[in-house]
């Protein structure tokens, strides 16, 4: 145990996987700066309301306190604040301490800043806020008429409701509360002002140059003058799409103090400050003929949002092109609470939708007595049924098959209540998710230097999926070179612009960046080459290997190469985009996820025993890495499923539950072995990689598909989620 | 920053610099047993520095990664904040605050422990372990090198909690099948679902599988 190892780490290795399991990475709340301070958020403690008095005299006498920042002081120090009169800026950002309304409980309401963190700490615990309360809301059921439509229309495709005509029908409803990303690494950032025209920024977020943006926005900057570093995201699964009001009082109050500032939120306030997957309801009416054919589908939502801000997402969409099917309504639409504004959390709104939808399907095939795959096929869409262009590929049927073959799906009873094990009720489930396959536009920059290394650049954040050994392999595959040869930087302003991490776009936006990048690499040796021989080769003649070069038999080194032309490195900066082929095709990822769950005939407690992903993400560029992450996703659905609940306590608007103790995520204990299997076969349109994404269709229907397994196991629906024993209430039966 | 004295500095510089200040202190230092509230409001009110450096100011022996460290620390002060803010040991993850995740796990006396939830002042004589103090980019723990091959991490911010737990849980005798192991450690969480991959990087090692 004791003996150390010297390692070299293997090509599939992450670029950062040493300094992650060394503790070397730093994080957003890790840079040694002189002098740092240290900020602690005070939070409203009433719904909605006026403050009315708020006491930060002792706190501003308290030792090492710095300065106490509020709406009482701010004044018009930040020009984007004062430029209106709106409470929010850019996408909807709350502006911090902009005035005396209270919003949602655990609103900041104040900054307490101090040289040591215990001392802001015990300051920020003597500051007292008097309020006017005024009546509040956060209750979704109760509020399902003040609804609004954001999207202004409803989709509607041939006649409405038409399930209701037909041979074989259903109507449910499906509920869900808030989810909280909760990644492990709380929301933090450290603000630098090196002048007052100057600042560098390290910030958890999951784009580097929106956060610039926002900042530069603040004061009307310059965007080169604001650097923004974040090499290593501590997780965030969407809640750092964008900056949050925590930020902006770091911002600000390091602006103000002329001092560098660090501020981490603690658990709690991860609950209410930075977003959260809205809790939700809806309806879905789902019919079709006694032999299997769909008729009409009807998906109806109610999804929360802010009084500030209209959230939207996609849950109803998907069943607007899932299944071919003649008739399908949908509706969304929010209601505004006065509660914190959510944000996308991974698979977004189409897990929600999804597991409605995927719900249905099973419990439409029961009714049937058909397969629930069979009925699936029965209906699978070849041509897109909203814009009738076909997709550039989609393999989910032989995701079907594989998954099927995998967990021995045929070897079920099919029969509810049928199996048992080990004195336990046995359920196999599955359900299908799909999610669009996006490509942004994305610059990389690749320079060989003298030494034959090739750095690979690129200012997209790596929030875990492992974005540097993307890079890296696709490099490593365009040169046939080595991983130790190959350094990737990432996470910083300074770096080739790429779009923010998320929407499963990352590997087809970077990686083909990186790939056309190398590839100009390799026609600018071609050149170089000529121009010190003298000679006319062309590409073609060029055959790559980990060293160099062969033309025609003959071998150079790239080393040779820069030495020849007298060249310290050489390097090229290439941007990547889509082009006409998205009007062309229509472009998604699949999955379809098996579960195989254990219930405890008694109690109605439920274990996952087994989960088999199948997926179609395209061409699947570090297999180590994907497979990581679709486990991820499926760990994340098994809470979204069996154990995460937002609970407020209605009469006060609070939490519940605002901690790991009482909001449960996921532990070792929860998790069984989990199989992924993919179709690897690549998408021939999306872009030269052929690879479509997997963060989100990772999580898009396990869900369901454990819902599904609890309904074979037990002969129960339930279709309010998180699936806790008590809802299972089997010892009714 | 100027209150880094030691106590017994500070108690000379309250009874010599003025009678004043000697009164000041002698009845704040009274006050102490009678009613702390009394003494931080006093602290509070007078901004005074150098009573609250006083209680700030507890002198702390203790060694981290087999360095010794002669410091002085504040009552208050976890020993997750001691090491991440003091030492700049900042591979010790906070988490939570709370004893509820794991991401702060270190050794103390070679048994894992939660560092927010036990205070530095109470680490006196003791000997931490961080996840610095176990290996290096060029030798690593072959704990580490597992976590690596076995892709036991993604985002990577529970990760030192987990390798550190993960050792201890062999040591303990706790890692003997994959259940076992799953068990025991369930107090680490991994908001990214590394779980399974955790588990057989755990695994290899405990059968000694692990190649340099
Ligand atoms: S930070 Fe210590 S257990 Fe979470
Ligand atoms: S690796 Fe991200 S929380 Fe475990």
């Amino acid at each position: 145990m004791e003996n150390l190892l010297n390692l070299i780490p293997d090509d599939t290795d992450r670029t950062d996987g040493i300094l992650k399991v060394t503790g070397g990475a730093t994080y957003s709340a890790e840079y040694k700066i002189e002098g740092l301070t240290y900020g602690v958020l005070v939070q409203s403690t009433i719904a909605k309301g006026k403050i009315t008095v708020l006491e930060t005299k002792k706190a501003e006498g308290a030792p090492g306190v710095i300065k106490v920042l509020s709406h009482l002081n701010l004044n018009n120090s930040v020009p984007r604040y004062a430029k209106d009169d709106n409470v929010t800026i850019d996408r909807n950002i709350q502006k911090v301490f902009y005035n005396d309304q209270v919003y949602f409980a655990g609103q900041p309401i104040a900054l307490v800043i101090a040289d040591t963190y215990e001392r802001a700490v015990y300051a920020a615990s003597l500051i007292k806020a008097n309020y006017q309360e005024e009546k509040h809301h956060t209750y979704l059921e109760k509020n399902l008429e003040n609804s609004i439509s954001p999207e202004g229309k409803d989709y509607l495709r041939n006649e409405k409701d038409a399930y209701k005509n037909s041979e074989v029908y259903l109507e449910a409803e499906y509920h869900q509360l808030n989810n909280i990303h909760n990644p492990m690494e709380l929301g933090s950032i450290t603000a630098n002002w090196e002048s007052d025209e100057k600042l560098t920024v390290y910030d958890k977020t999951q784009g580097v140059f929106g956060s610039q943006k926002h900042y530069a926005g603040l004061y009307g900057m310059d965007s080169k003058n604001v650097r923004v570093i974040a090499p290593f995201v501590g997780g965030a699964f969407g809640m750092a799409l964008h900056t949050w009001p925590y930020q902006d009082a770091a911002v600000i109050g390091a602006k103000i103090t002329k001092l560098p500032l660090k501020l981490m939120l603690t658990r709690m306030q991860m609950f209410t400050m930075v977003g959260y997957r809205p809790e939700t309801k809806q309806f879905i009416g789902i019919g079709a003929s006694k032999d299997g054919v769909l008729n009409g589908i009807t998906h109806n939502a109610w999804g929360v949002t802010s009084t500030y801000d209209n959230f939207t997402e996609g849950t109803v969409g998907g069943t607007q092109f899932m299944y071919k099917c003649p008739n399908v309504n949908t509706q969304y639409k929010l209601v505004k609470l006065d509660v914190s504004n959510p944000i996308w959390m991974r698979g977004p709104g189409e897990a929600t939708g999804m597991f409605a939808l995927e719900c249905a399907m099973d419990e439409l095939a029961f009714k049937l007595n058909m397969d629930p795959i069979a009925f699936r096929l029965k209906n699978y869409a070849t041509v897109h049924p909203v814009n009738n262009l076909p997709w550039s590929s989609k393999f989910l049927d032989e995701c079907y098959e594989l998954g099927a073959k995998k967990i021995g799906w045929y070897n079920r009873n099919p029969k509810p209540k049928s199996m048992t094990e080990d004195g336990m009720l046995v359920g196999y489930g599955m359900a299908s998710g799909v999610f669009n396959a996006g490509r942004g536009a994305a610059t990389a920059r690749v320079i060989l230097d003298e030494n034959g290394k090739l750095t690979i650049q690129s200012a997209i954040t790596d929030i875990g999926p492992g974005t540097g050994v993307m890079m890296k392999s696709v490099a490593m595959d365009s040169f046939k070179m080595d991983a130790i040869q190959i350094i990737v930087e990432l996470g910083d302003t300074n770096l080739p612009p790429a779009p923010t991490q998320g929407g499963s776009n990352t590997t087809s936006s970077v990686g083909s960046a990186v790939y056309d990048a190398c590839t100009a690499l390799k026609e600018k040796m071609v050149e170089v080459y000529n121009q010190s021989f003298g000679e006319q080769k062309v590409y073609d003649d060029f055959k790559f290997n980990k060293e160099g070069f062969n033309i025609k038999g003959k071998s150079f080194s790239y080393v040779d190469l820069l030495k020849k032309a007298g060249l310290k490195e050489l390097e090229v900066t290439r941007e990547s985009r889509s082009g006409t082929e998205r009007q062309k095709y229509v472009f998604n990822s699949f999955s379809v996820h098996f579960t195989k769950v254990h219930v405890h005939p008694l109690t109605g407690m439920v274990k996952v025993k087994e989960v088999v992903c199948a997926l179609d993400a395209g061409k699947i560029i570090s297999e180590k890495q994907a497979r990581s992450q679709m486990i991820g996703g499926v760990v994340g659905g098994i809470g979204m499923a069996l154990t995460e609940e937002g609970v407020y306590d209605h009469r006060y608007g609070v939490y519940t539950n605002n901690n790991f103790a009482d909001y449960h995520v996921p532990v070792h204990a929860d998790i069984p072995p989990i199989d992924v299997l993919f179709v690897n076969k690549p998408d021939p349109y999306i872009n030269p990689i052929g690879a479509k994404g997997l963060g989100e269709v990772s999580i898009i229907g396990l869900a369901p598909s454990i819902a599904n397994a609890i309904f074979h196991a037990t002969g129960k629906r339930v279709r309010d989620l998180p699936i806790t024993l008590d809802k299972i209430a089997i010892w009714r039966d | 920053m100027s209150n880094q004295k030691h106590p017994e500095n500070l108690e000379q510089d309250f009874t010599c610099s003025s009678r004043r200040g000697f009164l000041k202190a002698t009845t704040a230092l009274t006050a102490i047993a009678l009613s702390p509230t009394l003494i931080t409001k006093a602290a509070i009110n007078h901004r005074d520095e150098k009573l609250a450096a006083f209680f700030e100011k507890i002198p702390l022996n203790i060694e981290v990664n087999g360095k010794s460290y002669k410091m002085e620390t504040e009552p208050r002060e976890t020993l997750l904040d001691f090491v991440r803010e003091r030492l700049q040991l900042t591979g010790t993850k906070k988490g939570c605050d709370h004893g509820q995740c794991g991401a702060c796990t270190v050794h103390v006396d070679g048994k894992r422990v939660n560092s927010c939830l036990t205070l530095a002042v109470m680490q006196e004589g003791k000997k931490i372990t961080t996840i610095e103090g176990i290996g290096s980019g060029e030798k690593l723990h072959p704990m580490q090198a597992s976590f690596l091959k076995h892709d036991g991490f993604q985002c990577g911010y529970c990760t030192p909690g987990q390798i550190m737990s993960a050792i201890a849980c062999i040591n303990e005798g706790h890692a003997n099948s994959p259940s076992e192991i799953r068990e025991f450690m369930s107090g680490n969480i991994c908001r990214c679902g590394a779980y399974p991959n955790i588990v057989d990087a755990i695994v290899e090692v405990k059968n000694g599988g692990q190649k340099g």
